[in-house]
């Protein structure tokens, strides 16, 4: 171990974060290997680890045997200013070798306020942060994650981002990456051969033209790139590489236990939501398939509990096979069995009961909307009765414990839906009060409410954001409308909402308040601890940058939106028919009843989606 | 099946394991192994682990000591060794058995460390720390659960030797366990607060053995 390291570590808040040496970790000979690859998680060693598609990728670029992946974490605060101090770049767990030594240095991007981590990570292993300043082949640094289905604010920085699933795909690039390294390709050259492959979009490739107005006014591809990329997605998840041995955390970490993918993709089209139309089309996982990979990953790791991913568990055709599948091994061995991600309309007394067997734990319900006519809007297939029932099984069946999520300023809303929020918790609690079997231990309602944020690729993609202002004024008004005591209110600050949006819609000349903020000292932004709104605005002002013409303008339907060139598999005129809709309070039904010809199941090339 | 007691090393990359995750990272461990641990019966059941004498985080250690029970009767002979081949590395089992002795038998520790020094002599410190610890009271302040104290940790320590090496200055030490218990890094807060010119730009520590009252290795 490096003998700054050894002198800082005893000082910092858990160390063991810092450390690598892992039960499952992989350690290779870096002589052996032809291209040492950096896999940075721009975020804290805890929500890294806790991240399945890390560990997936992982796995799967380490099964390449001239490939050698190793994990990279942005260190807390007190470890920062140590290794600054101490002038100890930044470095991977697994060899503790600086990110420089490395050929690749790749990125997983989740969500926008991890931008400004990107650069810092770079910058911290004396990298420089802009594409323009590398100039050699080597280090190569790309990105994927799901803020590459909006890249542009992250253009500058990255040489080439992964849009999709990255478990074929990412190695398809490390062997062109070997062959450019073995071959002494420049740059250059190795970025226009990248772009032939599906999936990858490079930024330099393509030039972006802007109208007086701001908005954009071509998109021209050159040097052989694609007009358009094309996400790439894994066909066949049962076939598709799982990692049955992932790395055990020796501290803990946020989702410390077994995670199983049940499904990819979402059959509600909830008109806000980014995810359930960008890891379109659906596919399931057999069962069977679960049950294996659960018990034998059970047995690699030694967790102690389980935890069945999806967008939207309860529409997983053979949840309670796979229920029952699992906890004939859970159960005996004391393994808890989670299962987030209910819905309210179908959530079933026979699962309730499954999973009371092992722990029982709070419910939460996303509700969004306070008004069956803004559920509506937004296609969010909840009723009232829906979630009466589902509380009244629940309180019978003894939790008292649960959870409201809504959003305010979606399209549409009005103050009438907003106190509908306040009435339905209201509701609930009555509902408490008359099938509740034991009312001694009390009963918590809590509401949270976060300020809605259009995405690219989704139905809202043009909406505009409501004021800070407006967000503030929407929630005070609920705050006087909630009278009970048992009913707590959370609200998510207004101006992270705010940096996100002008983010999330963002285009390439961002990247001067992105580079900006981080200059000012800007990183691990997703943290309260951390972030501070003065920073932005003062990037803001200095850049001439208007956070009304990213976050609060309504875009035209016939503008050019600055992820055009992103093509994640739905068509755009399904999600402008789609926000029609949401104008006209109507449903559409979901994918299951009846297919809306998206066009997601082109991505399957003659396969079926399983919506 | 009764108590089992299993020695291991904690060392290299896992001496920044905090106790209460290493006790997690064991569960998962005996979890891997496939040895089932007997839990606490209860309201909230856990399973029956008790590592004597908790050791510092950055510490290492040849001579840990975990006591447990396990819902079923295992094989002795080969458990250190399939523990081993399951835990991150730097925990290494060393061997299981019955325990005869309660760990409230160990009195003493022998413990190593290496006091570095980047700027200054290491001859003269070796010297000056010899000087140091061979008076017969050292009165420190030092944190109790009551808020701090003066402390004597002068009859803690039954023995103490330096040595120059290459890293620095070896400290070999017998220093009481239990009642009084005696962090090793308390030579270098005497040394900060009484002696500062002595005290090293860094010190760590290895636990080395074991051994009871009557200076007998204890097992």
């Amino acid at each position: 171990m490096d003998k700054r390291l050894e002198r800082i570590l005893p000082r910092v808040q858990k160390p063991a974060r810092y450390t690598g040496g892992e039960y499952n970790q992989i350690i290779k000979d870096k002589n052996a290997v032809d291209i040492r690859l950096a896999f940075c998680f721009p975020d804290t060693y805890e929500i890294g680890m806790s991240n399945l598609g890390m560990s997936i990728l992982y796995h799967t670029m380490n099964s390449l045997d001239y490939v050698w992946c190793e994990r990279v974490f942005a260190p807390w605060g007190d470890m920062y200013e140590e290794m600054k101090k101490a002038q100890l770049p930044l470095y991977a767990l697994e060899s503790g070798d600086s990110l420089s030594d490395f050929d690749a240095i790749a990125f997983s991007i989740g969500y926008e306020m991890a931008y400004t981590t990107v650069l810092d990570m770079l910058d911290m292993s004396g990298i420089p942060v802009r594409c323009s300043d590398r100039t050699e082949l080597l280090p190569l640094v790309f990105a994927g994650g799901t803020a590459a289905v909006n890249a542009e604010p992250m253009a500058a920085f990255i040489d080439l981002f992964i849009v999709g699933e990255g478990e074929e795909v990412n190695n398809e690039l490390l062997a062109l990456l070997r062959e450019a390294k073995l071959g002494a390709w420049s740059k250059k050259q190795f970025l226009a051969k990248a772009a032939q492959i599906e999936g990858v979009y490079v930024p330099s490739l393509y030039n972006v033209e802007y109208n007086a107005d701001g908005t954009v006014s071509s998109i021209s591809a050159h040097d052989g790139a694609p007009e358009q990329v094309t996400k790439r997605i894994v066909a066949d998840l049962d076939a598709s590489p799982y990692p049955t041995k992932p790395i055990v955390p020796s501290t803990e970490v946020v989702h410390d236990r077994v995670a199983l993918e049940l499904f990819r993709g979402c059959v509600r089209g909830c008109r806000f939501c980014q995810a359930g139309h960008v890891y379109r089309p659906i596919r399931a996982k057999k069962h069977e398939t679960l049950v294996r990979q659960g018990i034998e990953t059970l047995k690699n790791t030694g967790h102690e509990n389980v935890s069945l991913l999806s967008l939207s568990s309860s529409d997983y055709r053979e949840l309670m096979q796979l229920c029952d599948g699992l906890l004939e091994y859970c159960e005996p061995r004391s393994i808890g069995l989670s299962l987030p991600s209910l819905r309210a309309d179908n959530f079933s007394m026979d699962i309730m009961h499954k999973l009371q067997k092992v722990r029982k734990s709070g419910l939460t319900f996303a509700v969004e909307g306070g008004s069956q006519r803004l559920r509506d809007a937004i296609n969010k297939n909840v009723t009232e009765e829906d979630l009466l029932n589902t509380c009244r099984l629940a309180f019978e069946g003894g939790w008292n414990s649960v959870k409201l999520y809504y959003m305010l300023g979606l399209p549409t809303e009005t103050d009438e839906d907003i106190v509908g929020i306040a009435e339905m918790a209201n509701k609930v609690l009555h509902c408490w009060r008359t099938y509740a079997k034991n009312k001694n231990r009390g009963v918590k309602i809590t509401i949270s409410t976060s300020c809605f944020i259009p995405k690219p690729h989704s139905p809202f993609q043009w909406e505009a954001q409501i004021s800070t202002e407006e967000y503030l004024r929407r929630v005070n008004l609920l705050r006087s409308s909630i009278t009970a005591r048992n009913v707590v209110y959370n609200w998510h600050d207004a101006e992270t909402s705010l940096i996100e949006a002008v983010l999330s819609r963002g285009d390439r000349r961002l990247a001067d308040v992105i580079e900006r903020v981080w200059r000012m000292g800007g990183r691990l932004e997703a943290w309260t601890d951390y972030f501070t709104l003065e920073r932005w605005y003062k990037a803001f002002e200095e850049t001439c940058t208007d956070t009304w013409f990213y976050a609060q303008r309504e875009r035209s339907t016939d503008e050019i939106l600055p992820w055009d060139m992103i093509d994640v598999g739905v068509r755009r005129q399904h999600l402008i028919h789609e926000r029609e809709q949401c104008y006209a309070s109507a449903l559409s039904p979901d994918c299951r009843k009846q297919c809306s010809a998206c066009g997601a199941e082109k991505l399957l090339k003659g396969g079926r989606c399983d919506g | 099946m009764d108590k089992i007691r299993l020695r291991f090393k904690k060392t290299g990359r896992a001496v920044y394991i905090s106790h209460l995750d290493l006790m997690h990272t064991l569960q998962r461990g005996f979890s891997r192994a496939g040895y089932a641990l007997k839990y606490s019966e209860g309201f909230n059941p856990h399973p029956q682990i008790s590592i004597a004498l908790p050791l510092s985080v950055g510490a290492s250690s040849l001579c840990e000591i975990m006591d447990f029970r396990l819902k079923e009767d295992a094989e002795l002979s080969d458990m250190a060794e399939n523990l081993s081949r399951v835990m991150p590395e730097g925990i290494e089992m060393i061997e299981a058995y019955e325990p005869s002795r309660k760990v409230s038998e160990i009195k003493w520790l022998h413990v190593e460390g290496i006091m570095e020094y980047d700027e200054r002599d290491k001859a003269e410190m070796c010297a000056g720390l010899e000087k140091f610890f061979a008076n017969d009271e050292i009165v420190i302040m030092k944190k109790t659960k009551r808020g701090v104290g003066e402390t004597d940790i002068r009859p803690a320590i039954s023995s103490v030797d330096f040595m120059v090496s290459e890293e620095g200055v070896k400290v070999s030490a017998l220093i009481s366990a239990q009642e009084p218990t005696l962090n090793p890094e308390l030579l270098v807060d005497a040394l900060r607060q009484k002696e500062p010119r002595l005290c090293p730009d860094f010190a760590k520590f290895t636990r080395i053995e074991t051994y009871d009252a009557a200076g007998k290795v204890f097992r």
